[in-house]
């Protein structure tokens, strides 16, 4: 572990050796340099003295956020999701053009789409209509899809998991055998019944694309769930008198932070994949709103006369899902530096 | 079954034929018993007010398993845990949630006892909140107050479990445990996980706060030297059974059980004239799994004293051979115990002889 020196005013050389992270998996080294400070200001009398009072305070998200930081591909990942939410909020104001408009100037004579020009910076599509104010307006749909139909996942996943792995019993046996049999299952395939039993809506898209993927996160927190509640703290928790809804929110909640923000970011890469799997095959949100999957599906019978009607879209979704992955990639390493490659 | 008791002082918490089954099962939905660990097995034991019964046996005997069955940690297959009278082992709820003010763990992993997401002062604060004692600010000053008590300073309650040492942390856990004020504390190894540095300061804290608070402590440890130190009556386990149970001075001077005899003759003696002289009665095979436990006496499969139809199938009962002296043993009647006294001057053993420190 390379140790950056703390920051600002008050900071002090006598806890170079102190890297406040979860304290056993450092390893005893660092640990023990750092707090001697605190115990030789403790003294041999186990009275304390004000000079303990030196030893600045770390916490530890801020040592994770310090170490998230470093990571220049997650903070690539980040510019790039910043940039994309930004597009996507301000696209009634940023785009060039009416994203369903069809303009008779977006067709050559012939009736095909025209390539990038100065009017359609990045050419027109198959309807004539502008191609870059298309790809601004798909990531509206691409992020609300992805973020709530995640959340969805997401909260699911959490109240299954903490159930089955804390209550253990039929809870468990049920919810868990409940999550094999969907993962067992084709989600593609159910997830296709899903939306052509109910109507294709943006909103049944979000309900489907969540029903379909809580099964990992219920799995991860199921595991996590199970190794935290044997820990001796929260034995302690239980004899000091906490209710086992204080259990799982004080003590074992706080724990899984880490598994469900790493998660929710590659989650969030995952769903958005879906969300243009599904859209592509004319499931997801109906034209004319635009979205990438969409896009794509429409443009594909032009790939050799108009490639940039399926190389665009595609780019906005490959970005998109790496940008979501890097950032993942980098908060598993910063919550758990012992495991990291580089 | 008789109940060990002591003949005078009063019992502040009863242990009454405690079974500890943990089932072994198998099958993926369906699941069915296939057997059974008999980690505690038939316990029976009492614990004096003010006093400290130290609890020794080797690992995997059954000892903190014991400790999270008294506190109701881990619910007892049968047998009951009576506090004052009353037996814990039928609470629920609200109910158990109450009497837990009164007794208390310290844990033997310092660093896996503390929630390393809280500051320590939520970590000591939590019991006081959990049971309505006092204000916010009540409940501040009283954490700051415990801090002191227990030699770390007030001022860091706003620090998290990581800044603080091994020792320091144990500190921390002992606050947290007299936060509600408990008669009763269960010792599970408190010592073992810590710098052989730190250790002294740790039981001499322990030794001070049962003097300034009237603490009644169940001190659970595998270290001989560290048992006969603080302890005034020590209760040995094999496999899940009290073997021997007597005051400090007599089971360390004269122990009757066959395991004890052999368990004490095993600790080095920091006298190297003394260190010659003693006879190791050494023990041979290792202990018999507790999935299977032997028949009759748990011990007659390593005893160099076995009796052949008698001890591998009758239950030996644990009896008081003298008075406060309580064996559980065959081939003790009376005062004809002794079988295998090998070098009996030699048993004595010397306090600070560590045995060295089991991992968690």
């Amino acid at each position: 572990m390379s140790y950056v020196p703390p920051e600002g005013p008050g900071s002090h050389k006598t806890i170079s050796g102190l890297e406040p992270e979860t304290e056993i998996d450092l390893g005893l080294g660092s640990t023990v340099s750092g707090t001697s400070e605190i115990a030789s200001a403790v003294g041999a009398a186990g009275m304390w003295s004000p000079d303990a009072l030196l030893i600045e305070h770390r916490s530890l998200w801020g040592e994770i956020w310090r170490r998230f930081r470093r990571d220049k591909f997650a903070m690539v990942g980040v510019v790039a999701i910043i940039i994309l939410v930004l597009v996507a909020i301000l696209a009634p104001w940023i785009a060039p053009h009416d994203p369903t408009k069809q303009y008779d100037s977006g067709l050559t004579m012939q009736g095909m789409p025209v390539g990038p020009s100065h009017e359609f910076w990045l050419g027109t599509d198959t309807l004539g209509r502008d191609l870059l104010s298309r790809l601004m307006y798909g990531a509206r749909v691409s992020l609300v899809v992805g973020v709530l139909a995640n959340g969805f996942a997401l909260v699911l996943g959490v109240i299954f998991g903490l159930t089955a792995g804390y209550f253990r019993g039929w809870a468990e046996t049920l919810l868990m055998r409940m999550t094999d049999v969907m993962m067992a299952f084709p989600i593609i395939l159910l997830a296709v019944a899903l939306v052509s039993v109910l109507k294709p809506s943006i909103w049944i898209l979000i309900l489907v694309i969540g029903i379909v993927y809580w099964t990992p996160m219920t799995r991860v927190i199921h595991g996590e769930v199970l190794s935290i509640r044997e820990k001796e703290f929260v034995d302690a928790a239980r004899l000091t008198g906490c209710s086992s809804a204080r259990i799982l929110w004080r003590h074992i909640l706080p724990h899984l932070v880490a598994v469900i923000l790493v998660y929710t970011s590659l989650g969030l890469a995952t769903t958005i994949l879906f969300e243009a799997t599904l859209s592509y095959i004319g499931l997801g949100v109906q034209p004319p709103t635009p979205s990438w999957g969409q896009m794509i599906a429409e443009g594909q019978n032009y790939y050799l006369s108009a490639p940039h009607l399926v190389l665009y879209p595609g780019l906005a979704i490959m970005i998109t899902v790496l940008a979501f992955n890097l950032v993942g990639d980098g908060l598993r390493d910063a919550f758990d530096p012992q495991q990291r490659r580089r | 079954m008789s109940t060990a008791a002591a003949t005078d002082g009063d019992t502040l918490v009863r242990v009454e034929d405690l079974r500890v089954h943990f089932p072994i099962t198998s099958g993926v939905i369906f699941q069915r018993k296939v057997g059974a660990v008999y980690a505690v097995d038939g316990l029976t034991f009492d614990v004096m007010r003010g006093e400290t019964l130290g609890l020794v046996g080797e690992s995997g005997c059954g000892k903190s398993t014991t400790g999270r069955a008294i506190l109701q940690l881990i619910r007892p297959t049968t047998g009951r845990v009576l506090y004052e009278g009353g037996d814990l082992a039928n609470l629920k709820g609200r109910k158990l949630r109450d009497q837990r003010k009164r007794m208390q763990m310290i844990f033997q992993d310092p660093y896996a006892s503390l929630n390393s997401r809280m500051t320590i002062g939520d970590i000591i604060g939590e019991p006081l909140l959990v049971h309505k004692m006092g204000s916010t600010a009540e409940r501040k000053a009283k954490v700051r107050e415990l801090l002191e008590t227990v030699g770390i300073n007030p001022n860091t309650l706003n620090r998290y479990p990581h800044e603080f040492s091994g020792g320091q942390r144990q500190r921390i856990g002992i606050a947290r445990a007299l936060a509600v004020e408990p008669n009763f504390i269960v010792c599970d190894e408190p010592i073992s996980a810590l710098d052989v540095s730190i250790r002294a300061q740790i039981i001499n804290l322990l030794r001070q706060l049962q003097r300034e608070f009237g603490l009644t402590y169940l001190f659970i440890a595998h270290d001989l030297s560290v048992v006969r130190h603080i302890s005034d009556r020590v209760a040995v386990m094999y496999l899940g059974r009290v073997v021997e149970l007597a005051e400090n001075a007599v089971l360390y001077g004269e122990p009757m059980h066959p395991y004890t005899q052999a368990l004490l003759s095993a600790v080095p003696i920091p006298d190297p004239e003394a260190e010659e002289r003693r006879r190791p009665v050494v023990l041979t095979g290792d202990v018999p799994s507790p999935v299977e436990p032997p028949s009759g006496c748990h011990f007659h499969t390593r005893c160099p004293a076995a009796r052949e139809g008698l001890c591998d199938v009758e239950d030996p009962e644990l009896n008081e051979v003298r008075p406060g002296h309580w064996a559980a043993c065959h081939l003790i009647t009376g005062s004809a115990y002794p079988h295998i006294r090998a070098g009996e001057d030699d048993l004595a053993v010397v306090a600070g002889a560590s045995e060295g420190g089991e991992t968690p």
